[in-house]
């Protein structure tokens, strides 16, 4: 998908594509015939009794696993349960699947409208988690230290993606609405929104927050390079966003917000950039839920064996094993790579070439990093070569000469090392 | 949630720019071309025979090591074949095979793979084992003694060697012009210096050596050169002579630029191409060596892991 010119002394450099003045409307999937709901919990003993084959669900409605505080989905259409299953997702994160046979027309649930009236950070955190952009309401919620910033971006982290750029441009009064919710029900009074350079005075002063404008360079726009471009820190060792009174969240979070605010529903059309395999896009409007087969039949993109399907972008995302799963709340792209473009990396040894250190926007001392970090020396990579000051943006493994899976390195080890602090944090 | 499709998955990023070690190391050997042939115009058929005996053999002990010490087969990487046509390139025409052999099994047993294999060599391999054979068998080395059967057209005495032996008034008996294309005796890839800069800047345009270590080396060569010349022109050279004599351009352009052993950040790239070119001229005008590349650089490579620290705060750092 990408190959190095003949001349080769220059570094590569990506710009964040941006949506031309002209937005293209979303083309609406038909209605799926099943849904799959994903339940952010393992399942347990005690299941409530909605929560069987065969029980009939609304559009809005609440499903929980038992009557216990917890995790909760809300159902994106209305039809009935056929199947319950356990589901394994990324990072060994567990979840329950629910599977929903789909009515061809929408019976809303009333929950959430009757908690309009007086809304508080505990009810729209209980119907909102789910929604388009998955407004992080529960970490907010449940943040041991109080938040004092929220920082929404209004771009996209990740390449090739139009998700969120295209919210910010088609729904602004929708997201203005949003902020104006979460000051009142959050009381956070610091809110700044990231817009893209370009479209800065477009922004500036329209959304009752602090409009800051972020280079269109990638990864400028991901969350810890925004961290630090605001704040001038990095996380340091088991430190997490929200440990620091901060959280990020989406436009397209903040849209949902303010259209449910509005509307007295939860919106339930997820915005999704499809990006087929010669690269076009489109972007859609689909229920949370629908199976990505069914986005990637609407765009005639085949799938064969040893193809990539990628949530997310080319840079960051997660590699998936089946057109089955669902598009999520957080499903801001679905990319399709075909497999004469995958380069798969090796376990060939560093040589030293330094190509990675030269690209790293971090300044991190990669080509030492990964040393340690081969070895699995974790703690040392992390006090001696700066392993937290990484940003994550996957540069230093798109040049590595070696092919070596340098980010997946990165990764490894800090979640290898972030599994270690919580018991010590908890003792704080 | 089954596919009927097997499909891949995998950690991001899923983009690769499309690099990879071999060619890294072909593209060396394709810049090294063009001084090989120049040796081979002007050295003939015995130098062909060096050539093909040292490339050979760097590829068979790269092969022994690997079925040894049951590792995966590496030969495919290419790098046996850059140590093997870099150590060719320092060679005598007429160095005995055995020589040759035992060469290329100093640089690739001693020189690479004891320490670990590709990207782990502390010396550049190929300056490691003409350090060492030519330590072992001097006269082998001897270029003058060596190259005595050929006749050539133009100054047969190695100009270095010439200049340690009676002072700088033998710079007179050389072309700056003919010492430039070529006309001069020295190692049989290493003599032609327009050769060597269109090879490096092949390498420097296409992303596979950086300009800072060959400019800095270069740069520390002259100045120090110069500044001998002005001190005492009666016994130094000029530093035209040392840059277009002995193992200066090969090694400011293929030598001193190897992966593993040079650093990769700006400022110590230049200090470490600085720094060779300095010791080069220390050696030549008041070591006992004629010709100080090779220890000079075996110097700068040992320096490698030391400036290489100094490197740019990342971010977030406060210390």
């Amino acid at each position: 998908m990408l190959s190095k010119p003949f001349f080769g002394y220059t570094q590569p450099k990506f710009q964040y594509e941006l949506l031309s003045t002209k937005l293209p409307r979303p083309a609406i999937t038909t209605q799926p015939a099943t849904v799959t709901l994903l339940l952010p919990r393992e399942m347990g003993p005690n299941p409530s009794p909605i929560l069987k084959p065969g029980v009939k669900v609304r559009t809005g409605q609440r499903l929980t696993w038992d009557e216990n505080p917890g995790p909760a989905v809300v159902s994106s259409v209305t039809g009935t349960i056929t199947g319950i299953s356990a589901h394994l997702g990324d990072y060994g994160r567990k979840f329950t699947a629910i599977a929903i046979a789909v009515d061809p027309k929408d019976d809303w649930d009333k929950q959430f409208a009757e908690t309009r009236g007086d809304l508080t950070l505990q009810a729209l955190t209980a119907h909102l988690t789910g929604a388009p952009g998955a407004p992080p309401l529960e970490t907010i919620a449940n943040a041991t230290r109080p938040i004092e910033t929220i920082v929404i971006y209004g771009g996209d982290t990740d390449l090739l993606v139009d998700t969120n750029l295209y919210v910010l441009k088609s729904q602004t009064a929708a997201i203005e609405q949003g902020i104006k919710t979460l000051k009142k029900v959050t009381g956070v009074e610091r809110i700044i929104m990231m817009v893209p350079g370009d479209s800065f005075q477009n922004f500036d002063g329209h959304f009752g927050a602090d409009v800051r404008a972020v280079p269109n360079s990638y990864p400028q726009g991901q969350p810890l390079m925004i961290y630090y471009r605001l704040f001038g820190r990095i996380l340091e060792q088991g430190q997490t966003f929200e440990g620091q009174g901060v959280v990020f969240m989406r436009a397209e979070a903040v849209a949902s917000i303010g259209k449910a605010v509005t509307d007295g529903r939860v919106p339930m059309e997820k915005i999704v950039t499809v990006v087929d395999k010669q690269g076009q896009k489109k972007v859609f409007a689909a229920r949370i839920g629908t199976p990505v087969g069914n986005l990637l039949k609407a765009m005639n993109i085949t799938l064969a064996d040893r193809d990539r399907l990628i949530f997310g972008g080319p840079m960051t995302g997660t590699a998936v094993y089946s057109e089955e799963l669902p598009v999520l709340p957080d499903t801001d792209a679905i990319l399709v790579q075909d497999s004469h473009d995958v380069v798969l990396s090796s376990d060939y040894p560093c040589i030293n070439c330094g190509e990675c250190v030269r690209i790293c926007p971090a300044n991190v001392g990669v080509n030492v990093l990964v040393r340690y970090l081969e070895a699995g020396q974790y703690q040392e990579g992390a006090n001696l070569y700066d392993l937290y000051s990484c940003v994550e943006c996957g540069l230093c493994s798109l040049v590595c000469v070696a092919r070596i899976p340098i980010l997946q390195y990165i990764k490894l080890a800090k979640f290898e090392l972030a599994r270690e602090v919580p018991a010590e944090e908890e003792n704080e | 949630m089954n596919s009927q499709n097997k499909l891949l998955v995998s950690h991001a990023p899923f983009w690769h720019i499309g690099t990879a070690v071999p060619a890294r190391h072909y593209n060396t050997i394709i810049a090294a071309l063009p001084a090989i042939l120049m040796g081979l115009s002007v050295f003939g058929v015995p130098a062909l025979a060096v050539m093909s005996m040292s490339i050979a053999s760097a590829i068979g002990w790269e092969l022994i090591y690997t079925k040894i010490a049951k590792r995966p087969n590496t030969l495919g990487d290419g790098h046996a074949v850059m140590i093997g046509t870099i150590f060719g390139m320092l060679l005598p025409a007429t160095l005995p095979w055995w020589a040759v052999v035992t060469g290329t099994f100093v640089a690739i047993f001693i020189g690479k793979q004891i320490f670990g294999g590709i990207g782990s060599n502390p010396f550049n391999p190929a300056v490691l084992a003409l350090a060492i054979i030519s330590i072992s068998w001097k006269n082998h080395l001897d270029f003058d003694a060596q190259l005595v059967h050929f006749n050539f057209d133009f100054n047969a005495a190695h100009p270095l060697v010439a200049l340690k032996a009676f002072g700088p008034e033998v710079v007179q008996g050389y072309s700056l012009t003919q010492l430039f294309l070529g006309q001069q005796v020295g190692g049989i890839g290493s003599t032609c210096g327009l050769a060597l800069i269109i090879g490096g800047l092949y390498l420097i345009i296409r992303g596979f050596v950086r300009w800072e270590i060959p400019f800095a080396f270069i740069l520390g060569l002259f100045i120090t050169a110069t500044l001998f010349h002005m001190a005492a022109p009666e016994r130094f050279a000029g530093p035209m002579f040392h840059l277009l004599t002995g193992y200066t351009l090969i090694g400011a352009f293929f030598l001193a630029t190897e992966d593993a052993t040079s650093p990769v950040y700006p400022l110590p790239m230049l200090l470490y191409g600085a720094l060779g070119g300095i010791m080069t001229i220390l050696i030549r005008n008041i070591g006992s060596y004629p010709d100080g590349i090779i220890y000079a650089i075996l110097v700068i490579n040992l320096i490698n892991p030391l400036v290489d620290k100094i490197r740019p705060k990342a971010i977030g750092k406060v210390a």
